[in-house]
């Protein structure tokens, strides 16, 4: 036994017989918003596996329990809030209690041309995708409910930072203001020991993408096609870029743009 | 709603085909400039000019301008 065990050595933590995993999350404690659909809904159930406790934060109550329901373990907890209403986001933050880590991944989709992006159209998606992510990474940081160390990832895209295809600018604008932004969280919260990184996907199959229509099956059918690895990404895909950037294995990293594509912006 | 002002609305989307060209009959797929922004913006001049919201599936089935004012003219009423 005690051979077997040893062979076992590098692998194993024999004091405790905890599997080794760098990428565990195990005891932290990690909030989620926009946890009812999506790469976010993804995420909370993937970061349950590894042992986290999850707060989950969305708009809808009934889809947040659908998503609570998937996750492993306990002491998970769902808090509905529209994160654009400042009443609300304030009350959110005054519930919380302390964090190891957040992730900001509620997002508002818009393909329209240039010559119709209105500064009306602008607002609308800088709201949610841009404005409220940023002002509730500012007042969790005030309030000093993220802790030291502690981890934020906000999930961008390479329609902000990479590619640039007819119809994005206003999603793609709100995406690369965020992406700048976690730079500059990251060189002023680093001496905390608070990391801000971002997760940058390309296509990925969630109902965001499919949310007005304008883009037909065909035309997307086609589009996958020129991703390298021959598909749209899947939310897990995501979801584990940003276990990653939650995990101490990536205790070294901030202010860092993680692109998770297909290879699509390698072409 | 009116097919006259539709017809001079879609006109209004493209840039190098002249104005009067653009008829009730016009197919316009066969358009020279017609591509995946023309689409875009068709369904965004709608939006903004009827308050329909059309999806690219509705501009594939259409052949002729005519037929997608008769498409936004149903989704309106």
């Amino acid at each position: 036994m005690v051979a077997i065990l040893s062979d076992c050595r590098h692998s194993y933590n024999l004091d405790f017989m905890v599997p080794y995993n760098p990428f565990s999350l195990e005891g932290k404690t990690i909030l989620v918003v926009g946890a009812s659909s999506g790469i976010g809904q993804s995420t909370a159930i993937e970061c349950s596996k590894l042992g986290a406790h999850l707060v989950i934060v969305g708009r809808n109550i009934e889809r947040l329990n659908a998503a609570l329901s998937q996750m492993e373990g306990d002491g998970h907890s769902a808090i509905p809030c529209d994160i654009t209403n400042d009443e609300q986001l304030t009350s959110l933050v005054e519930t919380l209690s302390k964090l190891d880590g957040i992730v900001l991944s509620a997002g508002q989709s818009m393909t329209l041309p240039t010559m119709f992006s209105t500064r009306k159209k602008f607002d609308g998606v800088f709201d949610v995708n841009f404005f409220a992510p940023v002002e509730l990474m500012r007042l969790l940081c005030k309030s000093k409910k993220l802790q030291s160390p502690s981890s934020a990832v906000f999930v961008t895209s390479i329609a902000g930072t990479h590619l640039w295809r007819p119809g994005h600018a206003v999603y793609g604008s709100s995406k690369a203001a965020l992406d700048a932004m976690i730079h500059y969280f990251a060189i002023e919260l680093g001496h905390k020991q608070i990391r801000v990184n971002a997760v940058c996907p390309g296509m990925v199959e969630t109902p965001l993408i499919y949310s007005n229509g304008v883009i037909t099956k065909e035309q997307m059918e086609a589009d996958r096609k020129n991703y390298p690895l021959e598909r749209y990404g899947q939310p897990t895909d995501i979801a584990h870029a940003i276990i990653y950037l939650l995990s101490d294995a990536s205790s070294w990293v901030t202010g860092h743009s993680l692109v998770v594509d297909g290879g699509i912006t390698a072409k | 709603m009116e097919l006259d002002k539709f017809i001079a609305n879609f006109a209004e989307q493209l840039d190098d085909t002249d104005p009067a060209e653009i008829k009730a009959d016009t197919i316009f797929r066969q358009l020279d400039e017609w591509s995946s922004l023309s689409v875009m913006c068709t369904i965004a001049m709608v939006d903004a000019e009827y308050g329909v919201a059309l999806k690219g599936d509705d501009i594939n089935k259409a052949q002729t301008v005519e037929d997608l004012f008769n498409v936004v003219k149903s989704k309106k009423a």
